[in-house]
Protein backbone atom coordinates (compact mmCIF):
# COMPACT_ATOMS: atom_id res chain seq x y z
CA UNK A 1 0.00 0.00 0.00
CA UNK A 2 2.88 2.29 0.76
CA UNK A 3 4.15 1.74 -2.79
CA UNK A 4 0.84 2.91 -4.15
CA UNK A 5 1.01 5.94 -1.89
CA UNK A 6 4.49 6.73 -3.18
CA UNK A 7 3.09 6.38 -6.67
CA UNK A 8 0.56 9.09 -5.82
CA UNK A 9 2.96 11.36 -3.97
CA UNK A 10 5.89 11.37 -6.37
CA UNK A 11 8.89 13.40 -5.21
CA UNK A 12 8.22 15.82 -8.07
CA UNK A 13 4.75 16.52 -6.69
CA UNK A 14 6.02 17.07 -3.17
CA UNK A 15 8.76 19.38 -4.52
CA UNK A 16 6.28 21.52 -6.42
CA UNK A 17 4.01 21.54 -3.35
CA UNK A 18 6.79 22.83 -1.08
CA UNK A 19 8.17 25.26 -3.68
CA UNK A 20 5.41 26.24 -6.06
CA UNK A 21 6.42 28.00 -9.29
CA UNK A 22 4.84 31.25 -10.51
CA UNK A 23 2.61 31.54 -7.47
CA UNK A 24 0.98 34.89 -6.61
CA UNK A 25 -1.36 37.16 -8.58
CA UNK A 26 0.29 39.46 -11.09
CA UNK A 27 -0.56 42.25 -13.54
CA UNK A 28 -1.26 42.60 -16.37
CA UNK A 29 -4.04 40.13 -17.11
CA UNK A 30 -7.06 39.95 -19.41
CA UNK A 31 -9.13 37.56 -17.36
CA UNK A 32 -9.38 36.29 -13.82
CA UNK A 33 -11.40 33.31 -12.65
CA UNK A 34 -12.14 31.72 -9.31
CA UNK A 35 -12.71 27.98 -9.25
CA UNK A 36 -13.56 25.79 -6.29
CA UNK A 37 -13.75 22.08 -5.73
CA UNK A 38 -17.09 22.02 -3.90
CA UNK A 39 -16.53 18.63 -2.32
CA UNK A 40 -13.38 19.57 -0.44
CA UNK A 41 -13.31 23.36 -0.65
CA UNK A 42 -10.01 23.68 -2.53
CA UNK A 43 -9.92 27.07 -4.22
CA UNK A 44 -7.90 28.81 -6.89
CA UNK A 45 -7.97 32.35 -8.23
CA UNK A 46 -6.16 32.40 -11.55
CA UNK A 47 -5.21 35.14 -14.01
CA UNK A 48 -4.23 34.79 -17.63
CA UNK A 49 -2.27 37.28 -19.70
CA UNK A 50 -2.22 36.66 -23.46
CA UNK A 51 -0.33 38.65 -26.08
CA UNK A 52 -0.17 37.92 -29.81
CA UNK A 53 -1.58 34.45 -29.37
CA UNK A 54 0.98 33.52 -26.73
CA UNK A 55 0.42 32.74 -23.04
CA UNK A 56 2.55 35.53 -21.59
CA UNK A 57 1.72 34.85 -17.95
CA UNK A 58 -0.42 32.70 -15.68
CA UNK A 59 -0.56 33.77 -12.07
CA UNK A 60 -2.58 32.28 -9.26
CA UNK A 61 -3.45 32.27 -5.61
CA UNK A 62 -4.68 28.99 -4.20
CA UNK A 63 -5.43 26.95 -1.12
CA UNK A 64 -5.65 23.20 -1.15
CA UNK A 65 -3.94 19.87 -0.89
CA UNK A 66 -0.50 18.95 -2.20
CA UNK A 67 -1.93 17.52 -5.42
CA UNK A 68 -3.89 20.66 -6.29
CA UNK A 69 -1.02 22.99 -5.39
CA UNK A 70 1.62 21.03 -7.26
CA UNK A 71 -0.65 20.72 -10.26
CA UNK A 72 -1.05 24.52 -10.49
CA UNK A 73 2.72 24.91 -10.31
CA UNK A 74 3.31 22.36 -13.08
CA UNK A 75 0.56 23.94 -15.20
CA UNK A 76 2.28 27.32 -15.18
CA UNK A 77 5.63 25.75 -16.07
CA UNK A 78 4.04 24.03 -19.05
CA UNK A 79 1.92 26.79 -20.57
CA UNK A 80 3.73 30.06 -19.90
CA UNK A 81 5.53 31.19 -23.06
CA UNK A 82 3.68 28.75 -25.31
CA UNK A 83 1.33 29.67 -28.15
CA UNK A 84 -2.28 29.36 -26.92
CA UNK A 85 -3.02 26.54 -29.39
CA UNK A 86 -0.11 24.48 -28.15
CA UNK A 87 -0.99 25.20 -24.52
CA UNK A 88 -4.54 24.03 -25.17
CA UNK A 89 -3.17 20.84 -26.67
CA UNK A 90 -1.01 20.26 -23.57
CA UNK A 91 -4.15 20.83 -21.51
CA UNK A 92 -5.93 18.16 -23.52
CA UNK A 93 -3.06 15.73 -23.05
CA UNK A 94 -3.04 16.30 -19.29
CA UNK A 95 -6.81 15.91 -19.16
CA UNK A 96 -6.61 12.59 -20.99
CA UNK A 97 -3.92 11.39 -18.60
CA UNK A 98 -6.03 12.34 -15.58
CA UNK A 99 -9.16 10.71 -16.95
CA UNK A 100 -7.30 7.59 -18.06
CA UNK A 101 -7.86 5.65 -14.80
CA UNK A 102 -4.12 5.02 -14.68
CA UNK A 103 -4.04 3.24 -18.04
CA UNK A 104 -2.70 6.10 -20.14
CA UNK A 105 1.07 6.15 -20.67
CA UNK A 106 2.19 9.73 -20.00
CA UNK A 107 4.20 11.54 -22.67
CA UNK A 108 7.18 13.13 -20.93
CA UNK A 109 8.06 15.14 -24.01
CA UNK A 110 4.70 16.99 -23.77
CA UNK A 111 3.98 16.92 -20.06
CA UNK A 112 7.46 17.16 -18.50
CA UNK A 113 6.92 17.23 -14.68
CA UNK A 114 3.23 16.62 -15.39
CA UNK A 115 3.95 12.92 -15.86
CA UNK A 116 4.29 12.71 -12.08
CA UNK A 117 0.50 12.97 -11.92
CA UNK A 118 0.02 9.65 -13.73
CA UNK A 119 -0.40 7.96 -10.33
CA UNK A 120 -3.15 10.40 -9.34
CA UNK A 121 -5.37 9.02 -12.10
CA UNK A 122 -5.67 5.79 -10.07
CA UNK A 123 -7.25 7.70 -7.18
CA UNK A 124 -10.65 8.86 -8.47
CA UNK A 125 -11.19 11.12 -5.46
CA UNK A 126 -8.01 13.06 -6.26
CA UNK A 127 -8.42 13.61 -9.99
CA UNK A 128 -10.50 16.73 -9.32
CA UNK A 129 -7.67 18.09 -7.15
CA UNK A 130 -5.19 17.70 -10.00
CA UNK A 131 -7.54 19.27 -12.54
CA UNK A 132 -8.70 22.27 -10.51
CA UNK A 133 -6.16 24.80 -11.77
CA UNK A 134 -6.14 23.31 -15.28
CA UNK A 135 -9.89 23.83 -15.62
CA UNK A 136 -9.51 27.33 -14.22
CA UNK A 137 -6.78 28.07 -16.74
CA UNK A 138 -8.86 26.86 -19.68
CA UNK A 139 -11.84 28.90 -18.50
CA UNK A 140 -9.71 32.05 -18.06
CA UNK A 141 -7.99 31.60 -21.39
CA UNK A 142 -11.28 31.12 -23.24
CA UNK A 143 -12.60 34.27 -21.60
CA UNK A 144 -9.47 36.23 -22.49
CA UNK A 145 -9.73 35.09 -26.10
CA UNK A 146 -13.42 36.01 -26.28
CA UNK A 147 -12.63 39.43 -24.90
CA UNK A 148 -9.87 39.83 -27.43
CA UNK A 149 -12.17 38.91 -30.31
CA UNK A 150 -14.81 41.26 -28.96
CA UNK A 151 -12.29 44.08 -28.97
CA UNK A 152 -11.32 43.43 -32.60
CA UNK A 153 -14.87 43.25 -33.97
CA UNK B 1 -11.07 2.23 30.32
CA UNK B 2 -14.10 3.59 32.17
CA UNK B 3 -17.26 4.21 30.19
CA UNK B 4 -16.59 1.79 27.33
CA UNK B 5 -19.46 -0.45 26.35
CA UNK B 6 -18.92 -3.66 28.36
CA UNK B 7 -19.78 -5.88 25.39
CA UNK B 8 -17.73 -3.97 22.86
CA UNK B 9 -16.29 -7.09 21.22
CA UNK B 10 -19.77 -8.59 20.94
CA UNK B 11 -21.16 -5.36 19.51
CA UNK B 12 -18.39 -5.25 16.94
CA UNK B 13 -19.45 -8.70 15.75
CA UNK B 14 -22.87 -7.23 14.97
CA UNK B 15 -21.23 -5.14 12.22
CA UNK B 16 -20.00 -7.43 9.45
CA UNK B 17 -18.15 -4.65 7.62
CA UNK B 18 -15.74 -4.26 10.53
CA UNK B 19 -14.29 -7.66 9.68
CA UNK B 20 -13.31 -6.81 6.16
CA UNK B 21 -9.83 -5.84 5.10
CA UNK B 22 -8.73 -3.18 2.66
CA UNK B 23 -6.04 -3.05 -0.02
CA UNK B 24 -2.81 -4.60 1.18
CA UNK B 25 -4.65 -6.68 3.79
CA UNK B 26 -5.06 -3.69 6.10
CA UNK B 27 -7.85 -4.07 8.67
CA UNK B 28 -10.53 -1.39 8.48
CA UNK B 29 -10.35 1.35 11.10
CA UNK B 30 -13.60 3.18 10.47
CA UNK B 31 -13.52 6.65 12.01
CA UNK B 32 -16.08 8.33 9.78
CA UNK B 33 -19.32 7.54 11.58
CA UNK B 34 -20.47 11.15 11.74
CA UNK B 35 -20.53 10.94 7.96
CA UNK B 36 -22.45 7.69 7.95
CA UNK B 37 -22.60 4.89 10.48
CA UNK B 38 -22.05 1.24 9.71
CA UNK B 39 -24.99 -1.16 9.74
CA UNK B 40 -25.55 -4.05 12.12
CA UNK B 41 -26.46 -7.46 10.72
CA UNK B 42 -29.93 -7.26 12.21
CA UNK B 43 -30.75 -4.16 10.13
CA UNK B 44 -29.36 -5.76 6.98
CA UNK B 45 -31.30 -8.99 7.65
CA UNK B 46 -34.52 -7.16 8.40
CA UNK B 47 -34.33 -5.27 5.13
CA UNK B 48 -33.47 -8.38 3.14
CA UNK B 49 -36.31 -10.28 4.82
CA UNK B 50 -38.74 -7.51 3.94
CA UNK B 51 -37.67 -7.55 0.29
CA UNK B 52 -37.62 -11.34 0.11
CA UNK B 53 -40.89 -12.07 1.88
CA UNK B 54 -43.09 -9.03 2.47
CA UNK B 55 -42.53 -6.68 -0.43
CA UNK B 56 -45.61 -4.81 -1.63
CA UNK B 57 -46.70 -1.22 -1.80
CA UNK B 58 -48.23 0.11 1.38
CA UNK B 59 -51.64 1.44 2.31
CA UNK B 60 -53.14 0.74 -1.10
CA UNK B 61 -52.46 -2.89 -1.94
CA UNK B 62 -55.57 -4.93 -1.14
CA UNK B 63 -53.81 -8.21 -0.45
CA UNK B 64 -51.91 -10.03 2.26
CA UNK B 65 -48.48 -8.82 1.22
CA UNK B 66 -49.78 -5.26 1.14
CA UNK B 67 -51.07 -5.67 4.66
CA UNK B 68 -47.73 -7.08 5.84
CA UNK B 69 -45.75 -4.33 4.17
CA UNK B 70 -48.02 -1.64 5.60
CA UNK B 71 -47.73 -3.17 9.04
CA UNK B 72 -43.93 -3.20 8.80
CA UNK B 73 -43.82 0.41 7.58
CA UNK B 74 -46.22 1.70 10.21
CA UNK B 75 -44.46 -0.43 12.80
CA UNK B 76 -41.28 1.47 11.99
CA UNK B 77 -43.16 4.69 12.70
CA UNK B 78 -44.09 3.34 16.12
CA UNK B 79 -40.48 2.44 16.81
CA UNK B 80 -39.22 5.88 15.82
CA UNK B 81 -41.95 7.50 17.94
CA UNK B 82 -40.75 5.44 20.92
CA UNK B 83 -37.10 6.30 20.14
CA UNK B 84 -37.98 10.00 20.34
CA UNK B 85 -40.47 9.60 23.21
CA UNK B 86 -43.02 11.28 20.95
CA UNK B 87 -46.49 11.65 22.47
CA UNK B 88 -48.10 10.42 19.25
CA UNK B 89 -47.07 8.26 16.30
CA UNK B 90 -48.82 10.79 14.05
CA UNK B 91 -45.99 13.18 14.79
CA UNK B 92 -43.39 11.08 12.97
CA UNK B 93 -43.06 11.96 9.29
CA UNK B 94 -40.74 9.89 7.12
CA UNK B 95 -38.64 11.91 4.71
CA UNK B 96 -35.72 11.13 2.43
CA UNK B 97 -33.17 12.47 4.92
CA UNK B 98 -32.67 15.28 7.44
CA UNK B 99 -32.02 17.74 4.62
CA UNK B 100 -35.44 17.06 3.12
CA UNK B 101 -37.05 17.40 6.54
CA UNK B 102 -35.44 20.82 7.04
CA UNK B 103 -36.43 21.90 3.55
CA UNK B 104 -39.98 20.74 4.23
CA UNK B 105 -40.14 23.08 7.22
CA UNK B 106 -38.42 25.97 5.44
CA UNK B 107 -40.90 25.58 2.58
CA UNK B 108 -44.08 25.31 4.60
CA UNK B 109 -43.65 27.57 7.63
CA UNK B 110 -45.29 30.88 6.79
CA UNK B 111 -42.73 33.72 6.69
CA UNK B 112 -43.01 37.27 5.45
CA UNK B 113 -41.30 40.68 5.44
CA UNK B 114 -40.68 41.85 8.99
CA UNK B 115 -40.22 38.30 10.27
CA UNK B 116 -36.81 36.89 11.07
CA UNK B 117 -35.29 33.41 11.20
CA UNK B 118 -32.41 32.78 13.59
CA UNK B 119 -29.85 30.05 12.94
CA UNK B 120 -26.23 29.56 14.08
CA UNK B 121 -22.82 29.76 12.50
CA UNK B 122 -22.13 26.09 13.30
CA UNK B 123 -24.97 24.66 11.22
CA UNK B 124 -24.61 22.04 8.54
CA UNK B 125 -25.30 23.58 5.12
CA UNK B 126 -28.74 21.95 5.10
CA UNK B 127 -29.81 24.09 8.05
CA UNK B 128 -28.37 27.24 6.47
CA UNK B 129 -29.22 27.10 2.79
CA UNK B 130 -32.82 25.95 3.29
CA UNK B 131 -33.48 29.02 5.46
CA UNK B 132 -31.56 31.33 3.13
CA UNK B 133 -33.88 30.20 0.36
CA UNK B 134 -36.94 30.66 2.59
CA UNK B 135 -35.83 34.18 3.51
CA UNK B 136 -35.09 35.13 -0.09
CA UNK B 137 -38.54 33.89 -1.09
CA UNK B 138 -40.46 35.54 1.70
CA UNK B 139 -38.53 38.72 2.48
CA UNK B 140 -37.86 37.55 6.03
CA UNK B 141 -34.51 38.41 7.61
CA UNK B 142 -31.89 35.73 8.33
CA UNK B 143 -29.90 36.13 11.56
CA UNK B 144 -27.42 33.85 13.27
CA UNK B 145 -25.61 33.22 16.51
CA UNK B 146 -21.84 33.59 16.18
CA UNK B 147 -19.34 31.28 17.84
CA UNK B 148 -16.85 31.77 20.64
CA UNK B 149 -13.17 30.99 20.13
CA UNK B 150 -13.56 27.64 21.87
CA UNK B 151 -16.34 26.61 19.52
CA UNK B 152 -19.48 27.27 21.54
CA UNK B 153 -22.48 29.36 20.62
CA UNK B 154 -21.94 33.01 21.50
CA UNK B 155 -25.12 33.77 23.43
CA UNK B 156 -24.01 37.26 24.54
CA UNK B 157 -26.35 38.97 22.06
CA UNK B 158 -29.12 36.37 22.25
CA UNK B 159 -31.71 38.88 23.46
CA UNK B 160 -31.08 41.09 20.44
CA UNK B 161 -31.05 38.21 17.96
CA UNK B 162 -34.16 36.41 19.14
CA UNK B 163 -36.86 39.07 19.38
CA UNK B 164 -40.62 39.41 19.03
CA UNK B 165 -40.30 39.22 15.22
CA UNK B 166 -38.49 35.87 15.31
CA UNK B 167 -40.62 33.22 13.62
CA UNK B 168 -38.13 30.35 13.68
CA UNK B 169 -35.10 29.48 15.79
CA UNK B 170 -33.31 26.59 14.06
CA UNK B 171 -30.14 25.06 15.47
CA UNK B 172 -28.12 21.91 15.65
CA UNK B 173 -28.11 19.90 18.85
CA UNK B 174 -24.56 18.62 18.26
CA UNK B 175 -22.19 20.26 15.77
CA UNK B 176 -20.97 17.93 13.03
CA UNK B 177 -17.69 19.83 12.80
CA UNK B 178 -16.88 21.13 16.28
CA UNK B 179 -18.59 18.39 18.24
CA UNK B 180 -20.14 21.04 20.49
CA UNK B 181 -23.30 20.01 22.33
CA UNK B 182 -25.59 23.04 22.37
CA UNK B 183 -27.80 24.17 25.29
CA UNK B 184 -31.04 22.84 23.87
CA UNK B 185 -33.41 23.71 26.70
CA UNK B 186 -32.06 27.26 26.97
CA UNK B 187 -32.47 27.86 23.24
CA UNK B 188 -35.94 26.31 23.13
CA UNK B 189 -36.97 28.50 26.08
CA UNK B 190 -35.75 31.60 24.23
CA UNK B 191 -37.82 30.66 21.20
CA UNK B 192 -40.86 29.96 23.34
CA UNK B 193 -40.52 33.28 25.17
CA UNK B 194 -40.96 35.24 21.93
CA UNK B 195 -43.49 32.88 20.33
CA UNK B 196 -41.04 31.52 17.75
CA UNK B 197 -41.01 27.95 16.47
CA UNK B 198 -37.98 25.92 17.55
CA UNK B 199 -36.42 23.54 15.03
CA UNK B 200 -33.66 21.16 16.14
CA UNK B 201 -31.30 19.39 13.79
CA UNK B 202 -30.58 16.20 15.73
CA UNK B 203 -28.66 14.47 12.93
CA UNK B 204 -25.52 14.20 15.07
CA UNK B 205 -27.35 13.98 18.39
CA UNK B 206 -29.70 11.09 17.65
CA UNK B 207 -26.88 8.56 17.18
CA UNK B 208 -25.27 9.24 20.54
CA UNK B 209 -27.60 11.03 22.96
CA UNK B 210 -31.02 10.31 24.35
CA UNK B 211 -33.27 12.44 22.17
CA UNK B 212 -36.52 12.98 24.06
CA UNK B 213 -38.69 15.49 22.23
CA UNK B 214 -40.90 16.03 25.26
CA UNK B 215 -37.95 16.79 27.52
CA UNK B 216 -36.40 19.02 24.83
CA UNK B 217 -39.69 20.90 24.59
CA UNK B 218 -39.07 21.83 20.97
CA UNK B 219 -41.63 22.24 18.19
CA UNK B 220 -39.82 20.34 15.44
CA UNK B 221 -36.84 18.00 15.30
CA UNK B 222 -35.18 16.21 12.41
CA UNK B 223 -32.62 13.45 12.05
CA UNK B 224 -31.39 11.08 9.38
CA UNK B 225 -31.54 7.30 9.33
CA UNK B 226 -28.09 6.44 8.05
CA UNK B 227 -26.25 7.96 10.99
CA UNK B 228 -28.18 5.85 13.53
CA UNK B 229 -27.19 2.50 12.02
CA UNK B 230 -30.09 2.62 9.58
CA UNK B 231 -29.98 2.76 5.79
CA UNK B 232 -29.64 5.81 3.57
CA UNK B 233 -32.72 7.26 1.88
CA UNK B 234 -34.76 7.65 5.06
CA UNK B 235 -34.98 10.56 7.47
CA UNK B 236 -37.42 11.76 10.08
CA UNK B 237 -39.30 14.95 10.74
CA UNK B 238 -40.90 15.04 14.15
CA UNK B 239 -43.28 17.88 14.93
CA UNK B 240 -45.95 18.63 17.48
CA UNK B 241 -49.14 17.23 16.01
CA UNK B 242 -51.19 20.42 16.05
CA UNK B 243 -48.36 22.31 14.35
CA UNK B 244 -47.90 19.68 11.63
CA UNK B 245 -51.61 19.80 10.89
CA UNK B 246 -51.46 23.57 10.52
CA UNK B 247 -48.68 23.44 7.93
CA UNK B 248 -49.65 23.36 4.25
CA UNK B 249 -48.60 20.31 2.22
CA UNK B 250 -45.04 20.09 0.89
CA UNK B 251 -45.20 17.69 -2.06
CA UNK B 252 -48.49 16.94 -3.79
CA UNK B 253 -49.31 13.41 -4.86
CA UNK B 254 -50.76 10.12 -3.82
CA UNK B 255 -51.32 9.20 -0.18
CA UNK B 256 -51.23 12.81 1.08
CA UNK B 257 -54.82 13.57 0.13
CA UNK B 258 -58.28 13.13 1.55
CA UNK B 259 -60.04 13.61 -1.75
CA UNK B 260 -59.10 14.92 -5.17
CA UNK B 261 -61.31 16.52 -7.82
CA UNK B 262 -60.02 18.18 -10.97
CA UNK B 263 -60.60 21.58 -9.40
CA UNK B 264 -59.19 21.07 -5.92
CA UNK B 265 -58.07 18.62 -3.26
CA UNK B 266 -58.23 18.31 0.46
CA UNK B 267 -55.31 16.96 2.39
CA UNK B 268 -54.74 14.15 4.80
CA UNK B 269 -53.63 14.92 8.32
CA UNK B 270 -50.06 14.36 9.50
CA UNK B 271 -48.05 12.29 8.99
CA UNK B 272 -49.53 11.24 5.62
CA UNK B 273 -49.98 14.85 4.53
CA UNK B 274 -46.20 15.01 4.13
CA UNK B 275 -45.61 11.56 2.64
CA UNK B 276 -46.69 11.99 -0.96
CA UNK B 277 -46.06 9.07 -3.28
CA UNK B 278 -44.69 5.62 -2.49
CA UNK B 279 -42.30 6.18 0.42
CA UNK B 280 -38.95 4.45 1.01
CA UNK B 281 -40.64 1.42 2.57
CA UNK B 282 -37.78 -0.98 3.18
CA UNK B 283 -35.60 1.92 4.33
CA UNK B 284 -38.20 2.88 6.93
CA UNK B 285 -38.37 -0.75 8.06
CA UNK B 286 -34.57 -0.78 8.35
CA UNK B 287 -34.61 2.44 10.36
CA UNK B 288 -37.22 1.04 12.73
CA UNK B 289 -34.95 -1.93 13.34
CA UNK B 290 -31.91 0.34 13.80
CA UNK B 291 -33.48 2.52 16.48
CA UNK B 292 -34.66 -0.61 18.24
CA UNK B 293 -31.09 -1.91 18.14
CA UNK B 294 -29.75 1.32 19.65
CA UNK B 295 -32.50 1.31 22.25
CA UNK B 296 -31.61 -2.25 23.20
CA UNK B 297 -27.98 -1.28 23.85
CA UNK B 298 -29.13 1.92 25.51
CA UNK B 299 -28.41 5.48 24.46
CA UNK B 300 -26.97 6.30 27.88
CA UNK B 301 -24.44 3.51 27.50
CA UNK B 302 -23.64 4.59 23.93
CA UNK B 303 -23.18 8.17 25.09
CA UNK B 304 -20.81 7.06 27.86
CA UNK B 305 -18.85 5.01 25.32
CA UNK B 306 -18.59 7.95 22.94
CA UNK B 307 -17.39 10.21 25.73
CA UNK B 308 -14.74 7.71 26.83
CA UNK B 309 -13.48 7.24 23.26
CA UNK B 310 -13.60 10.99 22.58
CA UNK B 311 -11.60 11.75 25.73
CA UNK B 312 -9.05 9.11 24.77
CA UNK B 313 -8.83 10.53 21.24
CA UNK B 314 -8.41 14.11 22.46
CA UNK B 315 -5.60 12.88 24.69
CA UNK B 316 -3.95 10.93 21.85
CA UNK B 317 -4.19 13.81 19.39
CA UNK B 318 -2.35 16.06 21.85
CA UNK B 319 0.67 13.76 21.55
CA UNK B 320 1.05 14.55 17.84
CA UNK B 321 3.12 17.71 17.35
CA UNK B 322 1.32 20.35 15.29
CA UNK B 323 -2.18 19.01 15.86
CA UNK B 324 -4.78 21.64 16.69
CA UNK B 325 -8.27 20.50 17.67
CA UNK B 326 -11.18 22.78 16.85
CA UNK B 327 -14.06 22.99 19.30
CA UNK B 328 -14.34 22.26 23.01
CA UNK B 329 -11.46 20.29 24.49
CA UNK B 330 -13.55 18.76 27.26
CA UNK B 331 -15.03 15.43 26.12
CA UNK B 332 -17.96 15.87 28.50
CA UNK B 333 -19.16 18.84 26.49
CA UNK B 334 -18.92 17.39 23.04
CA UNK B 335 -20.03 14.63 20.74
CA UNK B 336 -17.90 11.99 19.11
CA UNK B 337 -16.64 14.02 16.15
CA UNK B 338 -13.26 15.74 16.37
CA UNK B 339 -12.06 18.08 13.64
CA UNK B 340 -8.42 19.01 13.67
CA UNK B 341 -5.59 20.54 11.73
CA UNK B 342 -2.09 19.16 11.39
CA UNK B 343 0.52 21.82 10.79
CA UNK B 344 2.12 21.60 7.35
CA UNK B 345 -0.11 18.88 5.88
CA UNK B 346 -3.38 19.49 4.07
CA UNK B 347 -6.40 17.49 5.32
CA UNK B 348 -6.78 15.75 1.95
CA UNK B 349 -3.23 14.50 2.15
CA UNK B 350 -3.69 13.42 5.76
CA UNK B 351 -6.80 11.44 4.83
CA UNK B 352 -4.96 9.86 1.91
CA UNK B 353 -2.04 8.68 4.00
CA UNK B 354 -4.36 7.43 6.74
CA UNK B 355 -6.41 5.58 4.13
CA UNK B 356 -3.30 3.78 2.94
CA UNK B 357 -3.13 2.40 6.49
CA UNK B 358 -6.81 1.44 6.55
CA UNK B 359 -7.87 4.40 8.68
CA UNK B 360 -10.99 6.05 7.24
CA UNK B 361 -11.56 9.69 8.21
CA UNK B 362 -13.18 12.63 6.47
CA UNK B 363 -11.32 15.61 5.06
CA UNK B 364 -12.83 18.83 3.81
CA UNK B 365 -15.34 21.35 5.12
CA UNK B 366 -17.87 18.70 6.27
CA UNK B 367 -20.73 20.74 4.79
CA UNK B 368 -20.00 23.44 7.38
CA UNK B 369 -18.10 26.08 5.43
CA UNK B 370 -19.19 29.03 7.60
CA UNK B 371 -18.00 27.27 10.76
CA UNK B 372 -14.63 26.66 9.10
CA UNK B 373 -14.44 30.27 7.94
CA UNK B 374 -15.16 31.39 11.51
CA UNK B 375 -11.95 29.70 12.62
CA UNK B 376 -10.00 30.87 9.60
CA UNK B 377 -9.51 27.41 8.16
CA UNK B 378 -10.41 26.16 4.71
CA UNK B 379 -10.79 22.54 5.64
CA UNK B 380 -10.07 20.10 8.43
CA UNK B 381 -9.61 16.41 9.04
CA UNK B 382 -12.37 14.84 11.08
CA UNK B 383 -12.36 11.60 13.01
CA UNK B 384 -15.67 10.39 14.32
CA UNK B 385 -16.28 7.39 16.49
CA UNK B 386 -19.35 5.35 17.32
CA UNK B 387 -20.52 2.53 19.52
CA UNK B 388 -18.22 0.05 17.78
CA UNK B 389 -15.03 2.16 18.05
CA UNK B 390 -12.21 0.74 20.17
CA UNK B 391 -9.31 2.51 21.90
CA UNK B 392 -6.97 0.49 19.65
CA UNK B 393 -8.53 2.19 16.63
CA UNK B 394 -7.75 5.59 18.15
CA UNK B 395 -4.18 4.37 18.63
CA UNK B 396 -4.07 3.47 14.92
CA UNK B 397 -5.21 6.99 14.06
CA UNK B 398 -2.60 8.61 16.28
CA UNK B 399 0.16 6.38 14.89
CA UNK B 400 -1.08 7.20 11.41
CA UNK B 401 -0.76 10.90 12.12
CA UNK B 402 2.81 10.48 13.36
CA UNK B 403 3.51 8.59 10.16
CA UNK B 404 1.84 11.33 8.09
CA UNK B 405 4.16 13.90 9.60
CA UNK B 406 7.23 11.89 8.72
CA UNK B 407 5.88 11.06 5.25
CA UNK B 408 5.48 14.76 4.46
CA UNK B 409 8.72 15.55 6.27
CA UNK B 410 7.10 17.97 8.69
CA UNK B 411 9.06 19.13 11.73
Amino acid sequence: MSAELDNLYQEIILDHYKNPHHKGLRDPFESEVHHVNPTCGDEVTLRVHLADGVVEDVSYDSVGCSISQASASVLTDLVIGKPVDQAMSIHQTFLELMQGKGEVEPDEYVLEDGIAFAGVAKFPARVKCALLSWMAWKDATTQAQAEDEGAIS
Amino acid sequence: MKGLLPDLEVIRKDFPILERTLAGGQPLVYLDSANTSQKPQVVIDTMVDHLERHNANIARAMHQLGAESTEAYEGARDRVAAFLNAPSRNEVVFTKNATEALNLLARTIDLGPGDNVVITEMEHHSNIVSWQLACERSGAELRWFGLTDDGRLDLSNADQLVDEHTKVLAFTWVSNMLGTINPVTDLVARAKAVGALSVIDASQAAPQLTVDVQAAGCDFLVFTGHKVCGPTGIGVLWGREELLNELPPFHGGGEMIETVTMARSTYARAPHRFEAGTPPIVEAVGLGCAVDYLGHIGLDAIHAHEQAITAYALEGLQTVPGVKVLGPLDAAERGGAISFELDGVHPHDIAQVLDSRGVAVRAGHHCAKPAHARFGVQSTTRMSSYLYTTPAEIDALVEGLHHTRSYFKVG
